[in-house]
């Protein structure tokens, strides 16, 4: 249904069984009656045929100008009468993702109590990003709790590869949807029991365009741009790589038949997040897999300290900073 | 980018609001949509008009308010206007920027009966 790239909703199926659309309340609303608000601002009413009557024309008569009331007497008519069409204005400062802005909030939270370390991982299909989650789960050796959500339009075959690394994976497939949203990966976790001060990887459906926009309450996107792609990628998709705090740039183990310019890549990803801490991964070669898995055990660390509610002091030096100039040198 | 579920979230929050403010049409809705918010205006107009069919909403007039995009450039010190993320900052040439305005999407206003 998305007129970009497709996608839909109502065909999402967590683990193969069909998506219950329960519908929470939603956060409070707030309304300001026009009428009763004079120091709003009402420039964009100007195109109106017919200018409602605002603060001063009848507010001051009210014994409490703050308490908003519907006046069915101050339409264009003048006169409430039954069957007589009457406009007004409704206030409503709203963000359009509140709704999956709320769900990512009750997941981070969630996420924050229980210690529990999560990363969303993004990119375009077929960048290598369930082999190096695959490689991920078997550096990581059981020294941390762990379990992956897939999300993919179709099939099973993701999670059954996690599964077979020997990891607790739920696969979410989101029929005609081109990402996955907080409300999903928030079921998703009731139904994989997530352990205490775990880390939880969940690699979004293989799209470089929708999954920036809906926050899961994950800790990091991790954007991977396999070396096979283009440098340029970070210009063409900026709003994925401005969401994203690390990029891997993965398949380094065939730079050698490529004309890749690795610098070039990190400096157009730096040109839209001068923020994006960068590392060179092969799942195939095993390169930089010992610092991805020391960023990813840093988080679970900061993770668990913040459940315990303590400050540590090391948080700092546990951080993992990649500078661009050792980068820049290997190039 | 993702202007059908965009709409939908429209949609949503217009029928929260007709359930807390008790009205059964909408004539117009006012988004507010930043130049940077990652929404291409034409796409949400075309999904605007799908979605909100057969809804309180139907024939609804769009208007969108567009807000330009704003950074704080680190080695400037100074708030610049940028067109794009990867805009390079238009004092310094510098790609130090940090986001400021005109990311937001936003439903601003309605104008129901």
């Amino acid at each position: 249904m998305c007129t970009t790239c497709g996608c839909g909703s109502g065909q999402t199926l967590i683990g193969g069984h069909a998506l219950r659309q329960a519908r929470k309340p939603g956060a409070n609303v707030h309304y300001r009656m026009p009428a009763h608000s004079p120091d709003h601002d009402h420039h964009h009413h100007d195109p109106l045929p017919n200018p409602l009557p605002h603060a001063g024309e009848g507010a001051n008569e009210r014994s409490n100008p703050l308490i908003p009331a519907i006046d069915f007497g101050s339409g264009p008519a003048g006169a409430h009468a039954p069957g007589m069409s009457q406009t007004r204005m409704v206030q409503i400062e709203r963000d359009i993702l509140s709704k999956n802005d709320s769900y990512a909030s009750e997941n981070r939270a969630y996420f924050a109590e229980h210690g529990i370390f999560a990363l969303n991982l993004v990119s375009s299909p077929g960048s290598g990003k369930t082999t190096l989650l695959v490689k991920t789960i078997e550096a990581l050796n059981n020294e941390v709790e762990l379990a992956v959500i897939e999300g993919d339009q179709q099939t099973d075959n993701d999670a059954a590869r996690i599964r077979a690394a020997g990891a607790p994976a739920l696969q979410i497939n989101t029929g005609k949807g081109c990402h996955l949203d907080a409300h999903m990966v928030g079921r998703a976790m009731e139904q994989l029991k997530l352990e205490d001060n775990s880390l939880l990887l969940i690699e979004n459906v293989g799209n470089l365009v929708c999954p920036a926009s809906f926050d899961l309450g994950e800790a990091h996107k991790v954007a991977i741009l396999s070396v096979t792609e283009g440098e340029d990628k970070p210009l063409k998709y900026p709003d994925m790589f401005r969401a994203a705090d690390m990029m891997l740039l993965n398949k380094c183990d065939l730079l050698p038949h490529l004309t890749f310019d690795t610098d070039l890549a990190v400096a157009n990803a730096r040109r839209v997040n001068p923020d994006i801490q960068v590392i060179r991964t092969s799942a195939t070669s095993g390169e930089g897999m010992d610092k991805w898995v020391d960023w990813i055990k840093a988080g679970c660390r900061e993770a668990v300290a913040g459940r315990m509610g303590r400050s540590d002091d090391n948080r700092k030096s546990d951080d993992y900073q990649l500078s661009p100039l050792p980068l820049a040198g290997e190039g | 980018m993702h202007e059908m579920s965009l709409a939908e979230g429209v949609l949503q929050i217009i029928e929260d609001a007709a359930q807390q403010q008790s009205f059964s049409r909408v004539k117009t809705v006012w988004l507010e949509i930043g130049q940077l918010a990652g929404v291409e205006v034409e796409a949400m107009r075309f999904a605007f008009d799908a979605v909100m069919h057969d809804s309180i909403a139907r024939a609804a007039r769009l208007e969108i308010i567009e807000t330009p995009g704003e950074a704080w450039c680190m080695q400037c010190a100074a708030t610049v206007p940028v067109q794009a993320l990867y805009d390079e900052c238009p004092r310094c040439g510098g790609h130090q920027l940090q986001v400021t305005g005109g990311n937001a999407m936003r439903v601003k206003e309605l104008e129901v009966e």
